[in-house]
């Protein structure tokens, strides 16, 4: 990127090196490091548990499961200053499996924590049930399992959080190696949210852990480099970048060395008007007040290969085959040949998206949840999660989304959305082992103490995940007519006018008449002279 | 009254021709550019043709600044006085005469070379019809000075459609103004002035003398 690089050149670009010199460090280079962990004594012996681990580690860091504590990995619990809404894992429903509440052991896999199996209580009180090495494994070898409420497998039993056949955790080897979290510990959670890769977010996939430069051009790894924690700087265990009060708009800039440790925005390294002063490049700086960096610069997400979940239709879960048996069929190929599922008897119908357009909003970067305790209209598409903005108020600016559809379960009688029991091999309640939806919401909202009429039915809903990871290198940014245009992206968004968008309008309408008049009268003005011959007389 | 004696004048000086030719080449560029970004063709990109427009637009205002320069210093602004003084004659002659085969009812002076309709004309495309476009184009281009004010996009809207009628009217000046080169003379010979900077013009006696004592460049020596 030519403004980039120009704009970076000086003092910037050494800033910019020296902010992603931790990361380079410590992927494959933990030496680097003042310590050498598997110098340390109490490292060195076998572990028999994942809280036995922690409780070495806090044996020095004495803070850290404090730290831990204090933060959203921590909590799954988020009150949001704006909106006054209680939200995080534990409280809110999403458009894919729902809610954690009743499922404890499959969702809380992936807490920063060992043994949280009850979401009416908070996470467990101790502070070796902080999970150091989730994070902080530099091994490559330490996971946890897919329904152990977040232990890591000690035999090869069973499946890990990202789907793979678990192994024996060599506890030891993963204490010893410790560092700086690298994209594994990140990606190893964040890139399978939804329950595969790349379900969830759409921009967050394994395509992150080497991603060519053309698929995330600050990760990939024959170029900058970064690792999450690049970008998504922390302070005492808090990291910033929060789903749920976003940053929309980073009017702080880039600030000076040593300032700003507490966003994850474009803005914090790039400033806020990044391109050069160019003819062009000064009119894209006009554009930052109203569109985010990430509606140009990322053309479309679920890009390097793996496809991202764009639709769930929860209401034809349930079929079964002649002998009872659970059906699947798996119709989406992706890119790589690997086909994926279109219907589980346990989930329904999917539908499957690669490089994917994103769906605009204006975003004040405010979203409002539709708790279990919201009243629906099920005549309508319910937002799961409604992005808050509008044009003109002066704050909001035009991001992309992907636009996760689905067909959810609520209370037909209240008009809630419901919480449902899915995961429970052995209870007789739980949907994935019983296939009756009657009881599995009951299960569900008995588990999160919600009132329920018993009478459920579907209704379509849609979620908002912003996309803000995969950057694409500066000349795959959108071009101008993208948006400017009538059938561009941005046609369906409303309230403001837009040059090269809006059709005709009253000035054009009526320079077009004094035009098409001037042709015509200037065409019947020749069309007499040619009548009457009249060569038009010369001056003398 | 003396005879008259035709001579061929210089009646547009170099800087007038440059002023004129880049002029048009600028207003076809804008024109072509203009209608593009309305949707109206689609022969070049939104994002180029941006560039373009705002380019054109910015070097025909710096070309806008030398010419009022100009006409300012050389006094060349008394070409463009208004005047009654057949006008009517004129207006007539293009609406009912023409078709009779009469004769132009002005006698073209090198001290005035449009005829009073045209002096009009060109007044008003310079008065109204050039700042109207320049005016709305710069606060068009400068939309980020003054978004902050109340109902901005709204306005955005109002300018970009005055903008859009201007240009629009400048457009119908150009056609009237090309086909009116049709008229009298033929073509070639209306536009042959404007690229030699020579006109044939009738001359008192007493205006050649001046002409030829104090002035001898804008005569063409005549052929013996």
């Amino acid at each position: 990127m030519p403004a980039l690089s120009s704009r970076l050149a000086g003092a910037s670009l050494a800033a910019l090196f020296a902010c992603a010199a931790p990361g380079l460090a410590q992927e494959g280079a933990a030496g680097k490091s003042t310590a050498d962990h598997s110098k340390f004594e109490i490292l060195q012996k076998e572990f028999s548990s994942g809280p036995a681990v922690t409780e070495a580690c806090l044996s020095c860091h004495t803070e850290a499961a404090d730290q831990v504590k204090h933060s959203v990995h921590w909590q799954w619990e988020f009150d949001n200053p704006e909106t006054g809404q209680t939200l995080g894992k534990r409280h809110v429903i999403n458009a894919f499996c729902g809610n954690v509440v009743g499922n404890e052991a499959r969702c809380t896999s992936c807490h920063t924590g060992y043994g949280w199996d009850d979401m009416s209580s908070p996470p467990p009180q101790q502070s070796s049930a902080v999970d150091c090495l989730v994070c902080h494994d530099n091994s490559g070898q330490y996971t946890k399992l897919a329904t152990g409420a977040g232990h890591p497998p000690l035999e090869a039993k069973g499946k890990t959080i990202t789907g793979a056949d678990a192994w024996a955790v060599d506890l030891k080897k993963a204490a010893q190696s410790v560092g700086l979290p690298g994209r594994e510990n990140c990606g190893g959670c964040h890139f399978y949210g939804g329950g595969g890769d790349n379900v969830k977010h759409g921009d967050l996939s394994s395509a992150l852990y080497e991603p060519t430069r053309d698929v995330d051009v600050h990760m990939a790894a024959d170029g900058l480099n970064f690792t999450c924690e690049t970008c998504h700087v922390s302070d005492e265990h808090v990291f910033a970048g929060s789903r749920y009060n976003v940053t929309a708009h980073d009017t702080g800039g880039t600030g000076l060395p040593g300032m700003r440790r507490d966003v994850a925005t474009c803005e914090s390294c790039h400033g806020d008007s990044p391109h050069p002063v160019t003819i062009k490049g000064v009119k894209l700086n006009d554009h930052t007040d109203k569109v985010a960096c990430q509606t140009c610069h990322i053309p479309s997400f679920a890009r390097g290969g793996v496809a991202t979940k764009t639709f769930w239709d929860w209401s034809t879960a349930g079929k079964l085959d002649e002998n009872g048996k659970p059906i699947s069929e798996e119709e989406f190929v992706q890119s790589d040949g690997k086909h994926l599922h279109t219907y589980l008897s346990t989930k329904g119908h999917f539908e499957w998206g690669e490089d994917v357009e994103p769906h605009y909003a204006w975003f004040n970067g405010q979203v409002e949840y539709t708790t279990a305790d919201r009243t629906i209209d099920p005549s309508q598409v319910v937002e799961v999660n409604r992005i808050g903005g509008a044009p003109g108020d002066g704050v909001s600016r035009i991001w992309p989304f992907k636009r996760m559809e689905g067909r959810q379960a609520y209370d037909t009688e209240l008009n809630h959305l419901v919480y449902n029991h899915v995961w429970g091999p052995a209870t007789d309640t739980a949907f994935w082992t019983n296939f009756d939806w009657a009881r599995s919401i009951e299960a569900g909202m008995k588990a999160a103490g919600a009132e329920y009429s018993g009478h459920f039915g579907f209704v379509d809903t849609y979620m908002y995940w912003p996309i803000t990871h995969m950057v694409a290198p500066s000349g795959d940014a959108l071009d101008c007519e993208e948006c400017h245009a009538r059938d561009g992206r941005l046609a369906n968004l409303a309230g403001f006018y837009m040059p090269g968008r809006e059709a005709m309008g009253p000035g054009g309408m009526l320079g077009l008449l004094i035009l098409a008049a001037s042709i015509l009268g200037v065409a019947g003005h020749a069309a007499i002279r040619l009548f009457t011959r009249g060569k038009g007389g010369s001056h003398e | 009254m003396s005879e008259l004696h035709e001579r061929k004048v210089k009646v547009y000086p170099r800087f007038e021709r440059f002023w004129h030719w880049s002029q048009m080449a600028l207003i076809f560029v804008l024109l072509f550019t203009g209608l593009g970004l309305n949707g109206l063709h689609g022969l070049i990109p939104f994002g180029p043709a941006v560039m373009i427009h705002t380019l054109a637009a910015l070097a025909l205002i710096l070309l806008w600044v030398f010419a009022i320069f100009w006409h300012l210093t050389t006094g060349t602004w008394v070409h463009y006085v208004p005047t009654t003084e057949g006008l009517f004659k004129v207006a007539r002659f293009y609406a009912y005469g023409i078709f009779k085969g009469e004769h132009h009812p002005y006698r073209k002076a090198y001290w005035r070379k449009h005829n009073p309709l045209q002096a009009l004309t060109y007044l008003a495309l310079k008065l109204i019809l050039f700042p109207a476009i320049w005016v709305t184009g710069l606060v068009y281009l400068g939309y980020n000075f003054w978004e902050s004010a109340p109902d901005s996009s709204l306005w955005l809207q109002v300018v970009a459609n005055l903008h859009i009628l201007v240009a629009y009217a400048i457009a119908a000046f150009v056609v009237a103004h090309v086909y009116l080169l049709t008229v009298g003379h033929s073509f070639r010979e209306h536009v042959r002035p404007m690229i030699t900077g020579f006109d044939t013009v009738a001359l008192t006696p007493e205006e050649e003398a001046y002409l030829e004592q104090d002035e001898p460049a804008r005569l063409k020596p005549e052929r013996s």
